[in-house]
């Protein structure tokens, strides 16, 4: 893994992040305004920025300049914030509770998105003012609460986590059933599973001002703890002997986690396995040191949601393909051949 | 530095582990813990680490209380080694005792030059410079006992606590690896369970039931009274012809 040339290697690959890292970024963004099932030329892409950005008064079809601006570029962007966000929270679970499964589901963050969700739709919790996305903020929130509330409760280890967040799910899982059998109609039912499963097609410019920052700020935070991270290699009570305030980089770093996944959960749905597969494909291909593992997951979780993002648009023509369905689709394989290949390496 | 414990003592809920253990640790010196299982050793080492929450009692370095200090502020000066070190990371021999940085590193002053160096010194003490880039999840028992001492070499601690370092270890790694800890210029606090090597301690602490009952000098400490008292072994002293060291040969005492 490391050899003896690592400090310096380390150096070369840091910097080639920096510079490259955005470019590949950029890359992305662009295939997922160019794609679609209108396909429009990268000079019509770049007409509509300079019209936007400088006022360079291009003439172009509104059309055309509608669907990049106001269409695919907040749904791309989106899919980058929410992709970066939820492996972000992959690679800090997986830190912390130091369980290869963890994922940001783990702490029954979506059950509560779903269960708060519902009870907007359904229930007219709110009285109106809570959309959609408010009612999944509040439910994710809140059963992240009862998750670590139970855990604590149960002695506060990482296996009381990972059984207090099942417990969670399943519970809220239940609630949001119970509610839908109950009162909704087929109508609403319907609207509620496609909602469930991941969808960006209602995505406009407030949800990019949403999911930008909060990926931007979960990011960042993540860095600045790169290295505490490292320390938790072999536990908490090692990561406090060698000086880490333990309990208050767990309430930072599993505040950013719940800030960022119940955001994207809010905006977007429930979109699984990028939390769990992204981490673990980077540690495969940059090691499992965070100052490394943090950068490269964001941007990976980021890219992979974008080409999700416009797979789900176009496997099947005219109609959008969830785009929950899309990374369980490529996820679980991929999932399942890292697992093999990882056990082969030992 | 100075390590002192003011009765000290801690609960897992309703059950003392360790009751008023009072005690003071040398500069300089090796200071053993003995005593049977479950006799509140390594939960004593713990404490002495400021690890454990809500402690009874006071445990003062150089004067001041750990509760005092941040984590940080403790790291710098006290390393740990502890009996069990697992990961599931795929970390490599010199990842591994890079973590012993950490105390010392921040945002603002990332690893250089003079921490690679300090890496590079705590493998060569422990002779595993050789094996810095293999992965940890490959090494033997004994190896990786030596790793975590480098790691804890690399905090540049001035007080080191092991957990029965010796443990799972075959004779010679024992024996080498109590001689690297006696040669550290440290002041060394350890667990341990075979008495011969307890022997070689500057001071020795027994633990009987979460008490402190003795501590001082290897001889004055390991009477064939106590021995039979608290270990329920009698033993015979023997003098090596080799070098005139005591040894003790055990027989088990029936109850």
């Amino acid at each position: 893994m490391t050899d003896a040339a690592a400090p310096s290697g380390f150096r070369r690959s840091f910097g080639l992040w920096v510079t490259q890292g955005p470019a590949v970024l950029i890359l992305a963004i662009l295939a997922g305004v160019v794609i679609g099932e209108t396909p429009l030329p990268l000079s019509t892409v770049a007409a509509v920025f300079a019209n936007r950005l400088w006022d360079a008064g291009l003439i172009l079809d509104p059309i055309d300049a509608g669907i990049i601006w106001s269409y695919r570029l907040p749904r791309t962007l989106v899919a980058a914030g929410c992709g970066a966000g939820l492996a972000l929270s992959g690679v800090v679970l997986q830190a912390l509770v130091r369980n290869a499964l963890a994922d940001p589901y783990l702490l029954g963050v979506s059950a509560g998105a779903g269960a708060g969700a519902v009870a907007v739709t359904i229930l007219g919790v709110g009285g109106g003012l809570l959309g959609i996305s408010g009612g999944a903020f509040i439910g994710a929130t809140l059963s992240f609460v009862v998750v670590a509330a139970l855990a604590r409760a149960a002695g506060g280890g990482s296996a009381q986590l990972v059984l207090a967040g099942i417990a969670g799910s399943q519970l809220f899982n239940a609630l949001t059933s119970f509610l839908i059998a109950k009162s909704a109609n087929a109508e609403q039912a319907r609207g509620i599973m496609f909602w469930l499963l991941g969808n960006l097609s209602g995505v406009r410019w407030p949800d990019v001002m949403l999911a930008a920052p909060v990926a931007i700020i979960g990011f960042l935070i993540c860095l600045w703890f790169a290295r505490a991270m490292d320390a938790f290699s072999f536990g908490v009570s090692s990561a406090a002997s060698l000086g880490v305030p333990v309990r208050q980089v767990q309430i930072v770093l599993i505040g950013a986690v719940t800030l960022m996944t119940a955001t994207m959960v809010s905006l977007v749905g429930s979109i699984g396995f990028v939390g769990l597969v992204i981490p673990h494909a980077m540690r495969f291909i940059v090691g499992p040191r965070h100052a490394r593992l943090v950068p490269a997951s964001a941007l990976a979780g980021a890219v992979f949601l974008i080409a999700a993002d416009i797979a789900s648009r176009m496997l099947i023509p005219g109609q959008v393909v969830p785009i929950g369905v899309v990374t369980a689709l490529v996820g679980a394989p991929g999932f399942a051949m890292i697992l093999v290949h990882s056990r082969r390496r030992l | 530095m100075r390590l002192a414990a003011k009765s000290v003592g801690w609960a897992a809920g309703s059950r003392r582990i360790v009751q008023e253990v009072s005690l003071e640790i040398a500069p300089g010196e090796t200071f053993g813990l003995i005593g049977p299982n479950g006799s509140g050793k390594s939960t004593l080492l713990r404490l002495l680490a400021g690890l454990l929450a809500r402690p009874f009692g006071a445990v003062l370095l150089d004067g001041d209380p750990l509760t005092s200090l941040s984590r940080r502020d403790i790291a710098q000066q006290i390393a740990v080694v502890e009996q069990i070190a697992e990961t599931s990371e795929a970390l490599s021999v010199r990842d591994v005792v890079e973590l012993g940085r950490t105390p010392w590193l921040s945002a603002l002053a990332p690893f250089g030059a003079q921490d690679r160096v300090i890496v590079a010194e705590s493998l060569a003490a422990v002779d595993m410079a050789d094996m810095a880039g293999h992965s940890w999840a490959t090494l033997s028992g004994g190896e990786r006992q030596r790793v975590q001492i480098a790691r804890a070499l690399a905090q540049r601690p001035r007080l080191m606590m092991l957990d029965e370092p010796t443990n799972h270890l075959d004779i010679h790694h024992q024996l080498s690896l109590l001689r690297l800890v006696g040669d550290l210029p440290v002041t060394v606090v350890m667990a341990l369970h075979d008495l011969n090597q307890a022997m070689r301690c500057d001071r020795l602490g027994v633990m009987e039931a979460g008490r402190l009952v003795a501590c001082g000098p290897p001889e004055d400490v390991l009477t064939t009274a106590r021995l039979a008292s608290i270990f329920r072994v009698r033993a015979t002293r023997l003098r090596d012809p080799a070098d005139d060291a005591t040894v003790f040969r055990f027989q088990c005492l029936e109850e």
